[in-house]
């Protein structure tokens, strides 16, 4: 034990006049059972008071702590020390708009992802209090749970070439956010729906397969096998809008 | 001066405060919720037990019926909730689990058929009736009559937040992230809003709203060793005290869990010592049943928090960098065993220690996990002291919960609570206009501007928030953690005293430019150690014990005397909460027995 580890930090506050982007860099001796969690915190509180980063259930269920970690996004309260090597190097997220430091807004851009899918349950029924819940088979909802794990970090949509280059793409959360309404039968959206909200280049077409975005993701949610479904689903969309309404019939 | 308006201001973005807009939503009242965190962020998705409702779905709920939860519930908090509430979170819990399935929760559901099921780690089977195939299913937790905890495998609170915030996207409910309430506006008589910095730029944003609600979750940071997220400091409660008229109810009530892990605190479930694991010393000795010789590790969650301190404080504990600990020993289980019946514990050894609990000992120590106390309000949510305050969820209370909460039940009551305050302030919307006073909008965020100047101009001196919240967090703890007593209670009182003191001479290091994060903590220092003295102040004053209020100079449940409710207020400048009492109760639809656990003396009421 006792390394010492040496953490260079991207630093930017653009709050700050006088800032300017920069690297800085950190010593710290390393203690058993440290995390990112733990040191981060610790050059806060004894070296650098004015670091920005964030944390909130330090426990890898929330998705706050998401940063690219020696080249590679992942949760930093998820990352032991004793896994890195003698010098790490952390930046903020790319795509997601800048805070300070190792802080970005998630937040504006998760919510334009919920209104570009209409993440939730659309349906004409209304609610009635005193009736018993509708029924579901337990597979079908432990399906849905499945693509539900999802806690929104941004890892993969930092980790995918065609979010970098688009500012539109919706991103591989997304994607898997409609998947999982498509399988949700409380859902009543059509087909044709679901495929004007995905069936674009900024959509499904434009994934192009590589798939860093399953190799990153902490939770590891299938999506390589969620996306591949999709764009199957969606070609045969595709085709079907394009013939002749008398030639169209249920695939 | 940056100012926007609403007619339901939420002070929280977690399930209570979601539910709450929505309800205003749907009765087309504007609503927006503020949080330090994107909405699901929040505290709330960390929950992975579930959410009790006694739907009797299942085999082993079967016969269940609010009446047993609520008998359940009256025991659970040692006769000190309010009766009249915890009736009414009973009733209607069925209803909001099913109004969560409407929108979208993936709630485990029954399945037809003999099941096998596991009880103290040993399997048994049950047959589940065909007829209620597909019905929303329930788990044990939390030591109840049946099992009534309706849940989504690990992932409940996550969700249920999920689905709760697609609905808050789909009615309109604004949601405004990385923001941080710091004061109250109003008059004394009414509120009208919040002040709240933004943590993306630090400028600072007058809210106004007809009804302000503070939903902010538990203040479980104020404690070192907590199982709460890094953003539980109680800034809700904290700007609820500082108006001086706002009362926080039995703050003294605070529950512990024995075994969260070393540093992080992070919770391992109690199957652990249900399943066999034993807890061992620095010599790696099983002490356990030197205190309790029938139950041993298996004693109740308090006794066996409370005896991990006794020992560590004889000097027996782990030492760490992270200060004293005790062992978690599973290895005898089984590999087996602890990768498939306990895969979530082996998981969180594995991804956050680098311990592995096959062949490795577990650090762990008691850990603040749950809040009763909160904001003091009536059953509609109303808050005590100002017009148009109304507070819900961890962060109020309520009060359903007493001295004890049930697990299971808080992030039930989140939703139920919701719902039901939601609706009356929808009535109350209805009902009334409210005056908003230019004047105590100004004067309000002067206030805060001038505190914000004089924290970066080191006015009151040059303290370091952090070092004063570690000062704060070692007081506490010796105090008013599990372990409480008169000559302790003093001494931390007198501690965080002086600790407070210190908090108001805080200056920053730094030039306090934009999302700060030095002033971020110098802001709400001094709030949370006046959270901490309304703990320990009423734990001094509460001369009995009573659910998670354990005093060893007072081991018994005294209902002649203390059948209450503690109310602290604050008056400016002064260093020690103001504190009165009112009944716990007005209605006793179960009058005070025995909780029929937990043993314990009661000196029974006057006739
Ligand atoms: C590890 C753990 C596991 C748990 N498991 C269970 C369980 O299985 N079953 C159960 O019943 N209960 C459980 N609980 C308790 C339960 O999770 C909480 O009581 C409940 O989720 C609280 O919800 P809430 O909406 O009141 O607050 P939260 O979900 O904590 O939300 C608080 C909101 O307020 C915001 N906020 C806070 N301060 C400010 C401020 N100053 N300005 C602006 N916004 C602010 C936050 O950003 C957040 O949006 C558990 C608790 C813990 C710690
Ligand atoms: S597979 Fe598609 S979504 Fe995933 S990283 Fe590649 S382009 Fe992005
Ligand atoms: S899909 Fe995975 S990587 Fe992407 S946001 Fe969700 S949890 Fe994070
Ligand atoms: S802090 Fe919540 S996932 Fe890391």
């Amino acid at each position: 034990m006792a390394r010492t580890l040496t953490f260079n930090i991207f630093r930017y506050n653009p709050a700050d006049s006088a800032s300017r982007p920069r690297m800085d860099r950190f010593e710290l001796p390393e203690t058993e059972r440290m995390t990112l969690f733990i040191a981060l915190n610790k050059i806060r509180e004894d070296i650098d008071p004015t670091l920005m980063f964030d944390f909130c259930c330090r426990a890898g269920i929330c998705g706050a702590c998401a940063m690219v970690i020696n080249g590679r996004p992942g949760l930093a309260c998820h990352t032991k020390t004793k896994d890195m090597p003698d010098e790490i190097t952390l930046m903020p997220l790319p795509v997601f708009k800048l805070v300070g430091d190792l802080s970005v807004d998630t937040g504006t851009w998760f919510r334009g992802m919920y209104q570009k899918v209409e993440s939730w349950v659309h349906t004409d029924k209304v609610f009635d209090p005193a009736a018993k819940e509708e029924r579901m088979d337990n597979a079908l909802a432990e399906q849905i749970y499945e693509l539900d794990r999802c806690i929104e970090c941004g890892c993969c949509v930092a980790a995918c070439g065609t979010a970098l280059m688009r500012e539109d793409f919706l991103g591989a959360v997304a994607l898997n956010r409609l998947a999982r309404f498509i399988l949700d039968p409380r859902d009543e959206r059509t087909e044709k729906d679901y495929f004007d909200i995905v069936g674009t280049d900024e959509g499904i077409f434009g994934c192009m397969g590589l798939l860093a975005c399953e190799d990153v993701c902490p939770k590891h949610i299938p999506l390589q096998e969620q996306l591949g479904k999709l764009r199957r689903k969606m070609a045969l969309a595709s085709i079907k809008n394009m013939l002749p309404q008398f030639l169209k019939k249920d695939f | 001066m940056r100012i926007i308006q609403s007619d339901v201001l939420s002070v929280g973005a977690g399930l209570a405060g979601e539910r709450v807009a929505i309800e205003a939503a749907e009765n087309g009242f504007s609503a927006i919720c503020l949080s330090i965190v994107p909405a699901r962020r929040s505290h709330s998705s960390a929950a992975q037990g579930g959410m009790q409702a006694a739907l009797g779905n299942s085999a082993m709920g079967e016969g269940d019926c609010p009446d047993v939860h609520f008998a359940d519930t009256v025991k659970g908090s040692d006769w000190g909730c309010d009766q009249e509430v915890a009736r009414l979170f009973c009733d209607n819990a069925p209803i909001a689990m099913r109004q969560m399935a409407f929108w979208g929760v993936p709630w485990n559901r029954v399945v037809p058929g003999e099941q096998t099921y596991y009880k103290g780690g040993k399997p048994f089977t049950a047959f589940e009736k065909p007829e209620n195939e597909g019905l929303i299913h329930s788990r044990n937790f939390g030591g109840t009559a049946k099992w009534r905890t309706c849940y989504t495998s690990d992932g409940t609170g996550h969700c249920v937040l999920f689905t709760l915030d697609n609905r808050a996207a789909q009615v309109g409910v604004t949601v405004i992230d990385k923001v941080e309430v710091i004061g109250l506006i109003h008059d004394g008589e009414t509120c009208m809003g919040a002040v709240a910095r933004c943590l993306k730029t630090g400028e600072l944003t007058a809210y106004l709203a007809k009804a302000t609600l503070i939903a902010t979750g538990g203040f479980g940071r104020i404690y070192r060793e907590s199982t709460n997220a890094v953003i539980c400091d109680g800034g809700g409660l904290i700007a609820a005290l500082d108006t001086g008229v706002v009362p926080l109810g039995n703050m003294e009530a605070v529950q512990f869990h024995p075994t969260g892990i070393v540093p992080t605190d992070i919770l391992v479930t109690e199957g652990c010592r249900g399943d066999g694991g034993t807890l061992l010393d620095k010599n790696e000795y099983r002490f356990m049943p030197d205190y309790e010789p029938e139950k041993a590790e298996l004693a109740s969650r308090d006794v066996v928090s409370r005896r991990m301190t006794e020992h560590m404080r004889k000097g027996l504990g782990v030492p760490s960098p992270y200060g004293d600990h005790l062992w978690l020993d599973i290895r005898h289980l089984g590999e087996h065993h602890i990768r498939t019946k306990l895969r979530e514990v082996d998981e969180i050894c594995q991804s956050f220690l680098g311990v592995d609990p096959v062949h490795q000992l577990i650090p762990v120590r008691p850990t603040q996990h749950y809040s009763m106390g909160g904001v003091r309000t009536n059953k509609d949510g109303a808050a005590y002291g100002l017009k148009g305050l109304f507070s819900a969820g961890e962060a109020s209370c309520w009060d359903m919960h007493g001295f004890n909460r049930l697990g299971g039940n808080s992030l039930a009551e989140t939703v139920v609570a919701g719902m039901i305050v939601g609706a009356k302030i929808v009535e109350f919307l209805k009902g009334a206009e409210t005056v908003i006073k230019t004047a105590s909008v100004r004067d309000a965020m002067a206030a805060q501007q001038a505190r914000i100047d004089g924290l970066v101009n080191c006015a009151s001196g040059r303290e370091n928030p952090y070092a004063v919240k570690n000062a704060m967090h070692d007081a506490i703890m010796k105090g008013a953690g599990i372990f409480r007593n008169g000559k302790d209670l003093e001494t931390c009182v007198a501690d965080l005293q002086e600790i407070l003191a210190r908090a108001r001479k805080v200056g920053l290091r730094s030039n306090g430019q934009g999302a700060n994060p030095e002033l971020t903590m110098a802001l709400k220092i001094e709030g949370m150690v006046k959270l901490a003295l309304c703990v320990a102040y009423g734990a001094l004053k509460r001369t009995e014990s009573r659910g998670a209020h354990t005093r060893e100079d007072y081991p018994e449940r005294n209902d002649r005397d203390w059948l209450t409710r503690t109310l602290a207020t604050w008056a400016e400048g002064a260093d020690l909460p103001t504190l009165n009492y009112e009944p716990a109760t007005h209605v006793f639809e179960m009058p005070p027995g025995d909780r029929g656990y937990g043993g314990g003396k009661i000196i029974a009421r006057d006739e």
